[in-house]
């Protein structure tokens, strides 16, 4: 579904990515570890397309086609999806007219009929339960006066509705409590599918005891240093990124 | 030029019963006297140094004559808006148009139609507020209107009342108003304990006309009022707008005020409270939308004369083209008025290279227990918003509408009567072409 061949990419002139290999298969879920600085938020965020990054080489093919080469929406609307970091807070629409705007682009991409806001609002009713969420949290303004596991939420809910082929999270789980967390994993857990991908991007390894991934990456400086099976996740967790980075140091 | 004005107000003193009562004719001679005095603002002038005011001053403005029989209900649609049960008086170039009007039923003792019947009828009322409250030693505008003034609408609710359905003055102007001022005149008052939602519409079906409406609304807020009032500018944009709304407000009365501007050459709207009690709430909330080479500039004053005072204003603009804005935003404290409570905050936002913005809060604090507060920012449209509006897969022209739609909505959504509330909003996504 993703294959990421030698990626670069620089933001205001300092390079970040130094050149990533990856892939990803349909039905597969993929977490990708580090330190902080190593390039892990860059990756998920020139997936996704946004503009304060450069790509400066490599490649990344999406079920074939150039990635790269596709605005953001075009990603969108093929099927990628980015929960941010930080969710942007817009006041003056409501949560539901933002991701019904978004759900109708994507289903006109596809040349589909669009929605109204009723039939809109029987497809959110099964969404929501995904998050437990109330129909409420639809008429407040996107993000805005969210609390942080709120914001969090409401990009899993986004998710939810919008379907991704491939969804990248990007640091879902930090500064989530308990049950924020629990939630968030919930919704993820649900909407694994054969036929979608999921990149984890974490600082830690609290959120893989909830959603267990096919394989584990982890990044340091910009590429990826060392990959493996979930039990990754436990050792580093349990030695720190530290031992990780002498390792590398030692080897290269 | 400030002759013509003199000579026109000379002309008509031998038919002064025609305008009003007696004793109006010595306050419409103060105020002459006063324009004769002053003449028009120049840029000298601190308060109009960035109102472009010359294609006011230099040239000569007769009165329009009123022309209802230009207009037909058909023309009024795109403008008249709400329930049928409502009450809308229309006035065509400066004149009650009873045809085009309808009054719903009201409670009892609410008084409301046009101030030229109420003139010709005089009244304790009228006596009372009319003139009484606007200072026309503060602006050749407002001297202007109250040596001028013929019509506009006026409402009276009384005491402990409810209007419960709201009023609609609606100004329009035609190609017969072409060269020519009116001078819209609305008086409101709503005693103590009343209730009423008021809305003032300023429109032309004669786009591309060029003439200037010099309108004064005079509001006297009763001790414990509730007044919403929303004031639409949909002017030509080829026509001068200037305007004066004068609040006074007592102990304990709740004032909230929308003002819409998108329509004029040139528009300014002067909108100044008194808080004149104890437990004085009031709200301004503005929206200016510009483009080509309109300029729209709003003052506004707060005066906190009495403890305990909470005033909050917000006004936004959204700037295209070559267009300009002005916010003046003033807040003075006096002395007695401790623990004010006071924000005030202007918000704009560029959608090209050449619009221009000039904006200045000025806060005039005498009192030291107070809590005022006022920010002001001009930009654009946040990059990362727009990210993330295209990462959910809406194209990036209609991610820019859809954030410049939210920016505009955030406060047109304060208005309380949801039928104004959604008009409002219509007038927006028409004018910036929103989804």
């Amino acid at each position: 579904m993703l294959e990421i061949k030698g990626l670069r990419a620089s933001a205001g002139g300092k390079e970040i990515l130094k050149g990533i290999d990856l892939t990803v298969n349909a039905g597969e879920v993929h977490a990708v570890m580090g330190p902080n600085g190593s390039g892990k938020s860059t990756l998920a965020q020139v997936l996704a397309g946004h503009p304060a990054y450069e790509v400066t080489g490599g490649q990344v093919l999406y079920e074939g086609e150039d990635l790269l080469d596709m605005d953001p929406e075009v990603r969108a609307q093929a099927g990628v999806f980015l929960a941010f970091q930080y969710p942007v807070e817009i006041p003056g629409i409501s949560n539901a007219y933002f991701l019904r705007a978004a759900y109708n682009e994507i289903r006109k991409a596809k040349g589909l009929e669009e929605v109204d806001s009723m039939d809109f609002l029987d497809l959110l009713e099964d969404k929501l339960r995904i998050v437990e969420w109330g129909p409420e949290i639809m008429s407040r303004a996107v993000n805005s006066g969210f609390s942080g596991g709120e914001k969090k939420r409401n990009e899993i809910l986004q998710m939810a509705v919008l379907e991704p082929k491939l969804a990248i999270l990007d640091e879902t789980d930090s500064g989530l409590d308990i049950d924020a967390l629990r939630i968030v994993a919930g919704g993820v857990n649900a909407l694994r599918r054969p036929s979608h991908a999921t990149i984890l991007v974490t600082h830690y390894q609290r959120l893989l005891n909830y959603i267990v991934p096919d394989q584990v990456h982890v990044l340091s400086a910009g590429r990826i240093v060392k990959s493996g099976r979930k039990d990754l996740a436990l050792e580093l967790e349990a030695k720190g990124y530290e031992w990780l980075e002498q390792e590398v140091g030692a080897a290269s | 030029m400030n002759g013509a004005y003199l000579q026109e107000f000379g002309a008509r003193s031998g038919t002064a019963t025609a305008d009003g009562p007696e004793w109006l004719e010595p306050v419409r001679r103060a105020a002459i006297d006063r324009f004769a005095a002053s003449g028009f603002p120049t840029a000298r002038d601190e308060e109009w140094r960035f109102t472009p005011l010359a294609p006011i001053a230099h040239s000569t403005w007769r009165q329009a004559a009123g022309a209802s029989h230009a207009v037909t209900r058909q023309d009024l649609t795109p403008f008249i808006f709400g329930h049928s049960e409502w009450t809308t008086l229309v006035f065509v170039d400066g004149a009650y148009s009873e045809a085009l009007s309808s009054t719903a039923a009201l409670a009892r003792g609410v008084r409301v139609g046009s101030l030229a019947e109420l003139l010709r009828a005089d009244g304790v009322i009228l006596q009372q507020h009319l003139a009484r409250h606007a200072p026309v030693e503060s602006s050749a505008f407002t001297a202007l209107s109250t040596a001028f003034m013929r019509d506009g609408g006026f409402l009276y609710v009384p005491a402990n009342t409810d209007l419960k359905r709201p009023v609609h003055l609606v100004f329009v102007s035609t190609h017969e108003a072409a060269g020519r001022v009116t001078h819209p005149r609305n008086l409101i008052v709503i005693e103590r304990g009343a209730r009423a939602s008021v809305i003032e519409s300023y429109v032309t079906v004669a786009e591309g006309t060029s003439y200037w409406t010099n309108a004064v609304t005079e509001i006297v807020a009763g001790a414990n009022s509730w007044i919403e009032h929303t004031r639409i500018q949909r002017e030509s944009e080829q026509a001068y707008h200037v305007a004066l709304t004068h609040v006074e407000q007592q102990r304990d009365s709740h004032y909230r005020s929308f003002s819409l501007a998108m329509g004029g050459a040139l528009a300014r709207h002067n909108l100044h409270a008194y808080l004149n009690g104890e437990n004085v709430e009031t709200l301004m909330y503005g929206l200016y939308l510009t483009r080509g080479e309109q300029v729209v500039d709003n003052h506004t004053a707060i005066h906190h004369n009495q403890p305990n005072c909470r005033s909050w204003e917000v006004y936004k603009g959204v700037l295209d083209g070559r267009s300009r804005a002005v916010f003046n935003g003033k807040v003075f404290v006096k002395p007695e008025a401790q623990k004010t409570d006071a924000k005030q905050t202007n918000r704009n936002l560029l959608l090209s290279d050449t619009a221009k913005v000039d904006t200045k809060p000025q806060l005039e604090i005498f009192a030291d227990d107070v809590k005022c507060t006022h920010g002001a920012t001009v930009g654009r449209l946040d990059d990362v918003a727009l990210f993330y509006a295209r990462s959910r897969g809406v194209p990036a022209h209609k991610a820019q509408l859809l954030l410049t739609y939210a920016f505009a909505a955030e406060v047109t959504s304060e208005v309380v009567l949801e039928p104004v509330r959604d008009e409002l909003d219509r007038l927006v996504r028409e004018r910036l072409g929103a989804l």
